[in-house]
């Protein structure tokens, strides 16, 4: 990050994220509160583009943006009226302090941590590297993953078909 | 390469200026006095055209169309396993290319099952 470009994305891109994060926790209607985690998401995908990971940035917008909000509303229109609302609860005062704990801890950790060259320089061309990796050197666990995503279909159909 | 995602934020910003911006004039117009104010119901109705909406906006669904969306997760993040590999098609060459197959036939076993099943049949 050194152009003046960079520091305006970086600032912009970190006032949608975190300010689609505050309206997630304070609107009462749930799926407005989707809809702002949305916009949450790809904050954060532009925050991954900033640090020259597209391929994160991509899986960011397709699975977070694209499919887990499109899950979220889903259970949202499958559950009745009563449990949709985004109430207060008692434990507002204990989640703030929590979410400032965590924004203290990180921080803490991104100061104190020395960062090699490469976070100063970049990579290039992340999403053929990873490619390559998965495919050579990984190949069992990309395999194994294949079979998860079975395992995950046939939940899916044992939980949602009783017959 | 920043300056091409330049480009992308450019194309963001003004993908995001024109929804907002006209109704934001209309707003402002009305505001100032300057366009005509006359609401009638058909006018102020959800759809233009079509069948006229009847009951609440919010109704529960079946839980059984839940199986879409959980399908739509898994084959999305199947996707996200198949794109490193087509950036990296020449290098990994035909050993890529059996590992992918391998890959894309359990989760092709995995679909046939659930048409078999007749999961996939619309409600």
């Amino acid at each position: 990050m050194t152009g003046v470009g960079e520091v305006a994305a970086f600032w912009i891109l970190a006032t949608i994220t975190v300010g689609s994060a505050v309206v997630v926790a304070l609107v009462r209607d749930l799926v407005r509160a989707v809809v702002a985690l949305v916009g949450s998401f790809l904050g954060v995908a532009g925050l991954f583009i900033l640090l020259s990971a597209e391929f994160l940035a991509v899986v960011q917008v397709l699975i977070y943006a694209g499919a887990i909000s499109i899950l979220m509303v889903f259970a949202i229109a499958l559950t009745p009226r009563s449990a949709r609302d985004n109430a207060e609860t008692a434990m507002r005062w204990l989640a703030l302090a929590l979410a400032l704990a965590m924004v203290g801890l990180l921080i803490a950790v991104a100061t104190v941590t020395e960062w090699g060259p490469q976070a100063k320089e970049g990579f290039q061309e992340t999403a053929s590297a990873i490619g390559e990796a998965l495919l050579n050197r990984y190949v069992l666990p990309f395999e194994v993953a294949s079979v998860l995503l079975l395992a995950a279909m046939l939940g899916a159909v044992v939980m949602v078909r009783e017959d | 390469m920043f300056s091409e995602w330049g480009q992308v934020g450019l194309l963001l910003a003004l993908a995001l200026f024109f929804p907002i911006g006209g109704v934001a004039t209309s707003w402002l117009f009305g505001r100032l006095g300057l366009r005509p104010d006359r609401p009638n119901p058909v006018k102020e109705d959800t759809y233009e055209c079509g069948m006229t909406t009847e009951g609440p906006t919010w109704v529960q669904f079946n839980i059984r169309y839940y199986i879409f969306a959980l399908l739509f997760v898994i084959f999305d993040v199947e996707v996200v396993f198949l794109f490193p590999w087509a950036t990296s098609l020449e290098r990994v060459a035909v050993a890529g290319l059996v590992e992918v197959f391998t890959f894309v036939v359990v989760l092709l076993l995995g679909l046939i099952y659930l048409w078999r099943k007749g999961a996939l049949e619309w409600l």
